[in-house]
């Protein structure tokens, strides 16, 4: 009969080592690589990472205040005035600075909100299963059978337009998608093996949840988060053009193009649209790719 | 130390309540090694899970009672249940590959149960958990731990298992098929693997599976196991020397020898095992039973003991206490 120690020998002579079959990459290494392939998400990242670092220094990267009025109105581009100035006579190429600020406040924080509630939600439903899941996906439902954009119209026109209200209301409104796809992935994971491993370690069902199933299921909510960005964007620009959103004189893409409502404005005094226009357009477009990539190099099916 | 007392275990499904497992009674003593064989489906798993407290929602134990120790395990609260799992039971299941989380390393899964039931520091805990690896048999065990599951081969990851399952020094092991998914050599070292660990710490093992060829590896006791109950009950020798209960007798000869002949057929038991909602009448075995009589369509047998340490669940032991072997079923050569 063998001892103890030839077994171990024996287990020594036929282990593979392990970095032979991981090559020495980490998954993180492995993810960023398959990212970095992705040229357009890979512009977009770069992009998004001027955009945001301009949004916190916009105090130091332009000399005037967004808010201060000069003298000449609606003035075409200039040496003194980048972009020139609005009706009121502020400077355009300041307030377009200052107007990524809130863009990113309203992405950034109505995704966050949103996602956490999303994620408990749909994790605690696809967990427990029985009544709790049958209750939290009608509720999901009911809030997904809303017509959000006049919903958060009215919310806001009762509960006051600003920053904060929109962006609560877009957090408070936006989980159900993110709910659904939680509890997909909840459901498929809850019967695997590892969990059963868990459960029979007499981890706590807590810990199970949050921290053995979810970061599990943690690449699909991303993806979803970084589109989210976009669609909130999108939402505050349209909400501000409508004026029940940001208000003047607090810039935002949005209440800029506000201005091409008028005909006058639309023909023949483009440097006061076009910007913010443009603004929404590629930020929204950087935040998909990103979010393109990101789907890609998460997917563990990609196999370059 | 645990005492399965003629257990019953139901499964509520949508209209009706499925009888899954039915006077199920065995004891395991500190440091032996029990094998439940069976075919699929008669019950084996159900019976260990029902140990730990796992049947999920629909399952429960209707009748009888689990003790383990003096504690009445079907009774306890889930708090108490969750410190004997891991720590006073533990198991490890079938399939190696998917038991790991994929998303943490070996040393991140080892030192949160260590933690969580030894109470130990951090620090401690790693050492620990590499002194485990250690002792499994796995190579360069402080690097391994920083390794993802993805990494490890199937046999390792299964040592890995083995180290969690045995980290907290359990009394019991549940071992549900621990060697089915890996191959035949890697398959003999784990089995001597538990083996070796079993000696050093007095832990009792129960061992599911359906290969004699393991049971009769490691096994000192057997319980042989068929829709849902208990058919036989025998030391491992006995069994195999002088199995009594006809579908026993027929596992035995369905097993492939190498001095077969090249046109010799296996031997198989007709048939299948009969589905939960169509037990027959009498003696579960008697439709696939070569030696059922009439009795055995009618009346159910009781496990009765026939020799010390031996019981069988069959009329025939009766009508023939001490009969004979009742020989090979027939073997008939293909033309």
């Amino acid at each position: 009969m063998p001892t103890l120690e030839t077994v171990v020998k024996n287990g020594l002579e036929t282990s593979i080592s392990p970095s032979e079959i991981s090559g020495e990459e980490t998954p993180f290494q492995l993810i960023v690589k398959r990212f970095i392939k992705h040229r357009l998400a890979v512009i977009g990242s770069i992009f998004m990472l001027v955009i945001i670092l301009v949004a916190i220094f916009a105090p130091a990267i332009t000399p005037k205040e967004p808010y201060q009025v000069y003298d000449e109105f609606s003035a075409p581009p200039s040496a003194e005035h980048w972009l020139g100035t609005d009706q009121v006579g502020r400077d355009i190429f300041t307030r377009l600075i200052f107007a990524s600020r809130v863009s990113m406040m309203v992405g950034l924080g109505a995704v966050l909100i949103y996602s956490v509630i999303g994620t408990i939600v749909g994790a605690v439903s696809g967990y427990f299963g029985g009544w709790v899941d049958i209750l939290l996906m009608r509720l999901t439902d009911v809030f997904m059978s809303f017509p959000s954009l006049m919903l958060i119209l009215v919310v806001v026109s009762i509960l006051g337009p600003n920053l904060l209200n929109i962006i609560l209301v877009l957090g408070l409104l936006g989980w159900p998608a993110v709910a659904r796809l939680v509890r997909g992935s909840v459901l498929s994971l809850k019967h695997v093996d590892f969990v059963k491993s868990g459960v029979v370690l007499g981890l706590s069902t807590p810990r199970i949840l949050f921290r053995h199933i979810l970061p599990n299921a943690i690449a699909p909510i991303l993806v979803q988060a970084t589109f989210g960005i976009a669609a909130a964007i999108i939402v505050e620009a349209a909400l501000s053009f409508l004026g029940m959103g940001v208000q003047p004189p607090t810039a935002s893409w949005g209440n800029m193009l506000t201005d091409a409502q008028s005909l006058t404005v639309l023909t023949s005094q483009p440097w006061l649209w076009v910007p913010p226009g443009m603004m929404i357009v590629i930020v929204v477009l950087s935040i998909n790719f990103i979010g393109d990539g990101l789907r890609d190099a998460l997917d563990p099916k990609t196999l370059k | 130390m645990l005492e399965v007392d003629h257990v019953k275990i139901a499964f509520q499904s949508d209209k009706e309540e499925v009888t899954s497992v039915e006077e199920v009674s065995f004891a395991v003593n500190p440091g032996e090694t029990l094998g439940i064989v069976g075919e699929s489906g008669c019950g084996k798993s159900v019976t260990s899970l029902s140990i730990m407290g796992l049947l999920g929602k629909n399952g429960k134990v209707k009748k009888g009672q689990i003790l383990f120790g003096d504690e009445e395990l079907t009774k306890v609260s889930e708090q108490r249940l969750r410190e004997i799992r891991g720590n006073e039971i533990s198991m490890i299941f079938q399939e190696p590959m998917t038991s790991l989380n994929p998303v943490f390393t070996i040393g991140n899964q080892m030192i949160e149960g260590i933690k969580l039931h030894l109470k130990m520091k951090s620090k401690d805990a790693k050492d620990y958990a590499i002194e485990m690896l250690n002792k499994v048999g796995i190579p360069r065990a402080s690097e391994i731990m920083k390794e993802y599951p993805h990494a490890l081969s199937g046999g390792m990851r299964q040592r890995v298992m083995i180290a969690m399952a045995l980290a907290c020094k359990p009394k019991l092991l549940i071992a549900d098929e621990p060697t089915t998914a890996l191959d035949v050599t890697i398959q003999a070292q784990i089995l001597q693997l538990m083996q070796n660990l079993q000696k050093g710490s007095k832990t009792a093992i129960i061992l599911i599976t359906h290969d004699l060829g393991v049971i009769a590896e490691t096994a000192d006791r057997v319980i042989v196991m068929y829709a849902g109950q208990v058919v036989e009950e025998a030391d491992v020798f006995t069994l195999f020397k002088d199995p009594k209960h006809p579908y026993t007798q027929g596992l035995m000869a369905s097993i492939p020898h190498l001095e077969y002949e090249n046109e010799q057929r296996l031997v198989s038991i007709p048939g299948s095992v009969p589905g939960v909602k169509q037990m027959p009448k009498g003696c579960r075995f008697h439709t696939r039973c070569q030696y059922a009589t009439e009795r055995c369509q009618q009346e159910q047998p009781e496990l009765e003991q026939i020799q010390e340490g031996h019981k069988v669940r069959c009329w025939l032991m009766e009508e023939a206490p001490l009969h004979p072997v009742l020989g090979k079923p027939k073997e008939e050569l293909v033309t």
